[in-house]
């Protein structure tokens, strides 16, 4: 859980280009962090991609903050 | 200038007489091709006509949308990417509007926009990641003049253009342009059927005095899809002689 939380916010810093320290567990990645929604299906393309997961459509709504994808990942990641 | 050198291009409709010209401007500028269409016999000599480097045979129907939807998976292995889609595939069942079926409707809508919109969204993926993407649509005069006897077509052609513009504001922030190219009359096995009577008539409704050449249409496309064409999204060029000027 720790590691995929780790490798979560790593990439969600690279990506947006934010604080190491704002990327917290409740931060949404649209109101908190300044992502638009293109931002999210990138960050979510980089998910599957870092995991090895297919997030389908429906799942990638119900994720908004960042630890929604950390809990997502853990639940469907082998 | 217009170096497509690396860059992966899916071209629908290819077998025809201005999708042929597409893929020839874009494989003589550099470019590996994967050319669609109904087709395969043609879309063989063609490929052979490109001397059958650099470029792909991936036939499909687009009226079949599973096969749509299995298409830029098959010409992206093959290319190994995709960076260019034409989505240049089009169809005509005329009809006046009040004898006008369902079917006639259904059919042009289904082949000419909505497969563009399924083939559109299946390669943003790969674009958005990269970075970089054209998506090039090829209209017609007719989505934005009309046409007596073509509301379906005509539907489906000013469809694309507001499908262009709505795409282009989402995408511009990545690099990936999408713009569309406005065929006036062209010279094609179409045109060629009419008499002279018919062709004089249709060339006294145009400035320049002639009908066009698919390869116009072509190199309005390879500037599209180019690197110089940065800085041009949400637009529709007019390759017509001067019939309509928007």
């Amino acid at each position: 859980m720790s590691d995929i939380g780790e490798r979560v916010k790593k990439i969600v810093v690279e990506h947006l280009g934010v604080e190491a320290d704002k990327v917290t567990d409740n931060a949404s990645f649209i109101d908190d962090l300044g992502a638009d929604s293109l931002d999210n299906v990138e960050l979510v393309m980089a998910f599957e991609e870092e995991f090895g997961v297919e997030i389908p459509d429906d799942a990638a709504e119900t994720i908004q903050t960042v630890g929604d994808a950390i809990r997502f990942i853990d639940a469907n990641s082998n | 200038m217009f170096d497509l050198t690396g860059k992966k291009a899916l071209i629908t409709g290819a077998s025809g007489g201005i999708g042929s010209s597409i893929a020839k401007a874009l494989h003589g500028q550099g470019a590996t091709l994967a050319i669609s269409g109904t087709r395969r016999e043609a879309l063989e000599a063609l490929a052979s006509e490109l001397g059958g480097e650099r470029v792909h045979i991936t036939p499909c129907n687009l009226s079949d949308l599973e096969a749509v939807d299995a298409l830029p998976k098959e010409a992206s292995e093959a290319m190994g990417g995709l960076d260019i889609l034409v989505n240049n595939a089009g169809i005509t069942r005329d009809n006046i509007f009040m004898r006008m079926k369902d079917e006639e409707w259904e059919e042009v809508l289904k082949v000419n926009l909505t497969a563009g919109f399924r083939l559109s969204r299946a390669v943003l993926r790969g674009m958005m990641k990269a970075r970089w993407g054209r998506i090039i649509g090829i209209t017609s005069v007719v989505g934005v003049m009309g046409n007596p006897g073509q509301a379906n077509y005509a539907a489906s052609k000013a469809g694309m253009i507001g499908m262009s513009k709505s795409l282009a504001q989402e995408v511009a922030s990545r690099n990936i342009t999408v713009n569309c190219v406005a065929p006036g009359f062209i010279k094609t096995a179409m045109t060629d059927a009419l008499d002279d009577k018919q062709q004089e008539a249709i060339s006294g409704r145009i400035p320049a005095g002639r009908l066009g050449t698919s390869e116009e249409i072509a190199a309005a496309c390879l500037y599209l899809a180019s690197e110089e064409a940065a800085y041009v999204t949400g637009q529709t060029i007019h390759v017509n002689g001067g019939m309509v000027m928007i």
